[in-house]
């Protein structure tokens, strides 16, 4: 420890969450293939309760929000927000506090879902106590990074801690309401509200927590390493700023699109659908400020592979923003809603976006890090064609299933009958889930040969030291330095 | 001072800058979730009562099974899904649904309007195996549910205080009685009593629409 608060940056907590980003991402994606294959081969759960569907998607999506996103926010906020203040961390200390009480509580929290203790709303399955964890580590890891920008030594705060800083407050107070509950027992507790109104605060909490973290926070680390990886400042500083606040206004209202035709007031829907056609400007706006920052360097994107997995990332991100808004216009949502559609434009943020800056990201960390090259950049190269097949396969599959199931459900005869019998179209959905499967695999294996590559460049290694620049080169404009 | 000027203010405070995005971020969320709290308070349909301990554990299992991640309880007043599911979901149905149940995916079918559609035998069988009656089913089999005791942690009666607390009109009486009514009922028992209490208010007029 000692080592670390003597004008070094603590880096050796960042590499640590690195590892364990990459630790949740194996597990929560191999639980996501095997629940895909439940879909196909209902029996494979071998009639154990852990294993069984409703248990093991939950934790698919915990373990890969929660485990392999959330560590990869705070390792990569710890790392940029000490570069862009030129400070060490405010408390190393409650940092590795933060990162390793993370990993308890997801593991605690992913053994309590396997063990059934659900609350039932959607990305807020945890019960009580581990909500209550939950708590405790996100002030902890705000008071971490707000006291490093509060020692700074660079006048402005450069725009990726905005991200940042947006993702620590609104998810704090977003996951603080939407836990709101009554305890019964341990593993047991009531929701605070009920019915309809529940409804509304679940999916005020569900679609921004989508926003801020799964959105925000991954700006916010777009913002340093795209420019970094480039070298080159951001396009318009000021566009970035008008995006910010922009995004961050209107993200919030976006909810109700998730509750079209449902027993919620129809004021509330229509908003709903308007804040999220406007949202799409904010959203574009970045990835606009983004895409002209990398045409800057034309040939750093054919060689660099981390680049190219951040601009492929960008791609996906363009795509699932502008599929977002069109999904909560209500008349394509009344195909839409309740199908695979919704659960294919969650892969095409999760995997396209998520999944793929995380990776480019760490493919710039890993070797500076721990001060080495990249041990292979063929592997670096079949991981970046995997990751996008796996991805465009699973977003066609989708496609497929959730507008076929969509318009079948609805279809009318002559006479004014239904067309078709919900078992017959649920059967008919079999070679989708089949591909969605080999999708999955095709990306989960990228990711294996990624972490393969990893450990062949960090093994036997130690974190490199690197030293705080002097005061008199920080620099007055805000860059990423 | 322009625009920019006021935001390098904001660029250079971070408290400034914590304020604004707390504010920012705020507005949205309290104009569409204050009204529906101090405003439009949802009344119960004439027919919505809260479960009873039987169907509140069962409730509970269906919760703690993820049921929800497959099958929605909303029918949308749509056309085709009113002909598929009868008639639309009402707020006034939700009103004891703690959390609610309303789903976001259908894998499976709607369950809001499932209650007696279905008899008690049926719903067995395809809890325990889904194959036996429907055979290109993808459900999961649920056969622990038939050996466990729905009321073996003792808590129907603080389950039902709970929901008390909160504004459940559950009796002291009803409370009492509790943990004698579900007594000897199995996982499976209490989970078919939930699934036979979905039913159609038919004291809603249809044509009213989802609220």
């Amino acid at each position: 420890m000692k080592i670390l608060s003597s004008g070094t940056y603590s880096d050796r907590l960042v590499s640590y969450s690195v590892i364990f980003s990459l630790i949740w991402s194996i597990l929560g994606m191999a639980a996501g293939v095997y629940v895909a294959l439940e879909l196909v081969i209902p029996t494979i759960d071998f009639g154990q309760e852990w294993l069984s569907y409703g248990r093991l998607r939950t934790l698919h999506t915990n373990a890969v929000i929660f485990g392999f996103g959330v560590t990869a926010l705070m390792g990569t906020a710890f790392y940029s927000v000490q570069r862009t203040c030129h400070v060490e961390l405010f408390s190393p200390r409650l940092a590795w506090f933060c990162i390793i009480a993370w990993q308890f509580t997801v593991l605690l929290g992913g053994i309590s879902l396997l063990a059934g203790w659900n609350a039932g709303k959607e990305y807020a399955e945890l019960e009580w106590p581990i909500d209550i964890l939950i708590a405790v580590i996100w002030v902890c890891f705000g008071v971490v990074f707000f006291g490093t920008i509060a020692k700074r030594k660079v006048k402005p705060i450069y725009v990726s801690n905005w991200f940042y800083g947006a993702l620590i407050i609104v998810i704090a107070m977003l996951h603080i309401v939407n836990s709101l509950a009554i305890p019964v027992t341990i593993s047991k507790s009531y929701s605070l509200f009920a019915g309809a109104q529940d409804a509304v605060v679940q999916w005020w909490y569900g679609h921004n927590a989508v926003g801020f973290l799964l959105t925000g926070g991954f700006l916010g680390m777009l913002y340093y390493f795209l420019p970094k990886q480039a070298d080159r400042p951001i396009w318009s500083y000021r566009l970035s700023i008008i995006a910010f606040w922009a995004f961050t206004y209107s993200y919030i209202w976006a909810g109700p699109h998730h509750l079209h035709y449902n027993a919620i007031p129809d004021w509330v829907q229509t908003l709903g659908m308007v804040m999220s056609i406007i949202l799409l400007a904010p959203s574009w706006a970045t990835m606009v400020n983004a895409v002209m920052t990398v045409s800057g360097a034309p040939q750093k994107l054919k060689t660099d592979h981390s680049l190219k997995f951040i601009v492929l990332a960008l791609a996906f991100y363009g795509l699932a923003t502008f599929e977002g808004p069109m999904m909560a216009i209500k008349s394509v949502n009344a195909v839409s809603h309740f199908t695979d559609w919704t659960v294919g434009h969650v892969h095409s943020g999760a995997l396209g976006w998520n999944a793929l800056i995380t990776f480019g990201t760490f493919y710039f960390l890993v070797p500076r890090l721990f001060n080495t090259q990249l041990y292979s950049k063929r592997l670096a190269d079949i991981h970046f064609w995997l990751a996008i097949a796996g991805t465009m396969l699973y977003i066609l599959a989708m496609w497929g299933a959730g507008i076929s199931q969509g318009l079948l459900w609805l279809a009318l005869g002559d006479l004014g009958e239904l067309s078709y019998g919900f078992r017959e179209i649920m059967a008919s959905m079999q070679p989708y889930y089949i591909l969605r499967v080999i999708a999955g695999l095709v990306f989960l294996s990228g990711a294996v040969i990624m972490i393969y590559n990893f450990f062949r460049t960090i093994a036997g290694r130690k974190t490199a030291t690197v030293q705080i620049p002097a005061p008199s080169i920080a620099p007055e404009q805000p860059v990423a330095t | 001072m322009n625009a920019i000027d006021i935001h390098r203010k904001l660029e250079e405070n971070a408290g400034l800058l914590i304020f604004g995005i707390l504010l920012v971020s705020a507005i949205g969320g309290l104009v569409q979730i204050l009204p529906s709290i101090f405003q439009e308070t949802v009344e119960p349909t004439a027919e919505t009562r809260p479960y009873t301990a039987a169907e509140l554990l069962g409730r509970d299992i269906y919760i703690r099974e993820g049921c929800s991640t497959c099958h929605s309880q909303q029918v949308r007043p749509l056309l085709a899904e009113v002909i598929r599911y009868e008639a639309p979901a009402h707020a006034g149905e939700s009103v004891y649904d703690r959390p609610f149940l309303w789903g976001s995916k259908r894998t499976g079918p709607d369950l809001s309007r499932v209650g007696e559609k279905y008899t008690d035998e049926w719903q067995r069988i395809h809890l325990i195996n889904p194959r036996a009656v429907v055979p290109k089913s993808i459900m999961p089999a649920y056969p622990w549910l038939e050996r466990r005791r729905a009321n073996a942690g003792k808590d129907v009666h603080l389950r039902m205080k709970a929901l008390q607390r909160l504004g459940h009109p559950y009796t002291n009486e009803e409370i009492e009685r509790a943990a004698t009514e579900v007594a000897g009922m199995t996982e499976l028992d209490a989970i078919v009593a939930y699934l036979q209490s979905l039913k159609i208010d038919t004291s809603v007029d249809p044509s009213e629409g989802g609220h």
